[in-house]
This record gives C-alpha cells, sequence and structure tokens, in this order.
C-alpha cells in the first residue's frame, strides 16, 4: 500500500525481495546500500542471527528521485528465506506494492526455488493480493556459477506464466530487456499467457542488481499513473 | 488497487484534529513525543520533541514489533495485544493499537510515570479511534477520491529510469 505524503511531498512504495534461504536477497540490499549516495538511502537495518541469516527482515529505504515534484521513497524489505520462518515472511508481505522473487540458478536449488515461490504465491492470496496483477519482477540470481541451471529450465519451472482472459490485454508485448522474447503472447495450443519481466544477476558483484530494482520501481509508480 | 490492499487518506482537517488530541495528551501525560505509524510501517504523524533518530526505521520496526505480537497473541489463544511496554533505563515507550489499522507510539523518560501516561493513552487512544474510523468510513464510501498525483505521468516515469 503506497503512502503518497502531501506535507513532505513524498511517494513511500513497499518492494519485498522474496526467495529461498541463502539465494541473495540481503546482497541485493547489501549492494543498493553500497552503491547509491548517502544522502539517498536511510540505515539499513537487518535483524539477523548471529550467522547473519535473516531472522524477521532487513530493510533499506531509498530515493530514487523526483517526479512532479514529489520524492519517491522505496522501502526496501527482504524476508527470511528459511522454510520455518513462514509466519515472519508472511507479516512483511502486508502492504507490499512489488514483489522481487531472487531465484537461486543453482540446479540443486531448483526444488528450493519452486517451494518458495509457492510459498509467496499462497501467503499472498491468504492477505487477498493477486501476484498476477501487480509489480512482480523475477531475478535468476547467481548466474556466474559452474552448475547455474539454464535460463529455459528456470523459466519453465518458476515463469511459466499465467493466462490472460481480458481481451484487451491479448496483444503481443516484446520484453524490453531480452529482445527477441515477450512477456505477453499467444502459446501454440491458443491461450495467452503473461510471465513475469526477468533479469539475470550475480549480487555479490552487482550484476543485475539495479537493473531489478529499477525494473520493478518502475512498475510500482506505473501502477499508480 | 491492484495490490487488493486498502488505501486511505485523510485530510488537513482531520490531519489537524489528531494532532491538537496528540498535543493534549502529551501535555496532561507529561511526555516526550508521539508517534503514529500505520501497521504497513509507515510514518504518518510525529508530535512534541522532534526524535533524534531515524524516524523511518523507527516505524518499520514498531510495526514488525506490532506484528509479531500479533502473532504471540494468537498463539495464546488471545486475539491480539492491544498495547506494548518497553522499558528503558531513561526512555521507555508504550504502543497502542488504534482502530486496527494505526499503531500510536509514545516515548517518555523520567519526568512522568507509567501509570499516568497509561491513564491518558486510554482516553486518547479512544478519541483517535473515534477519528480514525470516520477517516476509513469515508474512504470507504468511496468519496472524494482524489486522482493520483501520478495520473499521466508514465513518460516522467520512463525518463526517471532511463
Amino acid at each position: 500500500m503506497s503512502m503518497i505524503n502531501y506535507a513532505s511531498r513524498e511517494i513511500n512504495c513497499k518492494i519485498v525481495y522474496y526467495g529461498p534461504g541463502l539465494g541473495g536477497k540481503t546482497t541485493n540490499l547489501e549492494h543498493v546500500y553500497g552503491k547509491v549516495k548517502p544522502d539517498t538511502r536511510g540505515k539499513l537495518i537487518s535483524l539477523a542471527t548471529e550467522t547473519e541469516r535473516t531472522l524477521f527482515f532487513d530493510f533499506l529505504p531509498v530515493d530514487l528521485g523526483t517526479i512532479r515534484g514529489f520524492k519517491t521513497r522505496f522501502h526496501l524489505y527482504t524476508v527470511p528465506g528459511q522454510v520455518y520462518y513462514n509466519a515472519s515472511r508472511k507479516l512483511i508481505l502486508k502492504g507490499v506494492d512489488g514483489i522481487v522473487f531472487v531465484a537461486d540458478s543453482q540446479v540443486e536449488r531448483m526444488e528450493a526455488n519452486q517451494e518458495s515461490m509457492q510459498n509467496l504465491y499462497d501467503n499472498m492470496a491468504e492477505y487477498g493480493y493477486d501476484l498476477t496483477k501487480m509489480p512482480f519482477v523475477i531475478q535468476y540470481n547467481k548466474r556466474d556459477l559452474p552448475n547455474a541451471a539454464p535460463l529455459r529450465e528456470l523459466q519453465t519451472a518458476l515463469n511459466p506464466g499465467w493466462e490472460i482472459t481480458d481481451a484487451a490485454r491479448q496483444r503481443v508485448t516484446p520484453d524490453p530487456a531480452h529482445p527477441g522474447e515477450n512477456l505477453v503472447e499467444q502459446v501454440p495450443t491458443g491461450e495467452w499467457i503473461e510471465r513475469a519481466p526477468y533479469y539475470e544477476g550475480v549480487a555479490v558483484t552487482g550484476d543485475g542488481v539495479f537493473d531489478t530494482l529499477k525494473a520493478v520501481s518502475k512498475l510500482v509508480l506505473k501502477s499508480l499513473a | 488497487m491492484a495490490t487488493g490492499s486498502a488505501s486511505w487518506s485523510f485530510t488537513e482537517e482531520d490531519f489537524g484534529a489528531i494532532t491538537s488530541t496528540l498535543r493534549k495528551f502529551l501535555f496532561d501525560a507529561n511526555a516526550r513525543c508521539a508517534l503514529l505509524v500505520d501497521r504497513t510501517g509507515q510514518l504518518v504523524a510525529t508530535v512534541g520533541e522532534q526524535p533524534d533518530f531515524d524516524p523511518t526505521a523507527f516505524a518499520t520496526l514498531t510495526a514488525a514489533d506490532f506484528s509479531a505480537n500479533d502473532q504471540l497473541a494468537k498463539l495464546i489463544g488471545e486475539n491480539d495485544f492491544k498495547s506494548l511496554f518497553h522499558q528503558g533505563e531513561t526512555a521507555s515507550m508504550y504502543l497502542a493499537d488504534v482502530a486496527r489499522r494505526v499503531i500510536l507510539v509514545v516515548l517518555f523518560d523520567n519526568r512522568t510515570t507509567l501509570g499516568l501516561v497509561r491513564l491518558r493513552m486510554k482516553e486518547t487512544v479512544g478519541e483517535l479511534t473515534v477519528l480514525f474510523e470516520q477517516v476509513f468510513a469515508r474512504t470507504r464510501s468511496g468519496a472524494p477520491a482524489q486522482p493520483s498525483i501520478l495520473a499521466g505521468a508514465d513518460d516522467e516515469i520512463d525518463k526517471l529510469f532511463q
């Protein structure tokens, strides 16, 4: 739930980084924290265990610029990835405006990715949110590792697309980040489907981190326009 | 709204009524500062001494604190905890639920007592609940929905991310 503060001329939006444990959600936030100018970001807050695993959440507020005289302030949250922290993970989703799913590209993490994606859909549904109707971006992280699964496999498993029944939206929409690919298209069986935009990342070096953040932020602001 | 979450907004008049209620409370309870935080972690208002900490981080942690305690309440068979109290050596804070959507946080020190803060807080929460219920009822009835300030700003948004 975005909040527009007319007194301080700020638009506040909440973005949550979701995904399996050790997938790189916190690393994404740490990279953003390290790269943006100190006057455009707040403190990075981490509620973590002594072994640096996220216990409740990490939080980082960043300003991404001004539109119509209003500062756009994004509150970035990560959730704990480990399966048994679902109670706290669900709490963080309250009032979310946009989601980034950080998938771990390693072949052996495929099942953990799928489990986490299912958990995201379930938790969103419990709040009455429809993930297919809100700003949602996927980042395939750890693309530099030798055991990274091919993109096509990851897309098939995690981003197969959802059906579009609204005739007005049934038109081919190219994916601006991947020439030759479409976000909305008709599949051979006749249905129209839409997929979430995806980005490749290596969060430890920062590759793809800002592409992902910009993509989801833009979708969030456009959803308010 | 696409996210399915309920949004709400208040007018300058509402804001005036809310802040004057809080000012009176701070005076009566001899407390330092009152903050209103919505359940999603956004800071709505600050009254009294301006805090010397990061208010954004504070608001986020407050909402998380309250949400975590709601879950604890459910585990022991309660619906929720209406208020929370955190005691420090010199500074303490008292948090109370307002209309299930907003959290009132009061910071106080040893110039006052927990008993007085709690006593005054009870009536203040009652007054604020009435005020906020009116705001939410107005939002629900669909009355003066302001057009989004970003309406038609697609080009500007594109430029921001070039």
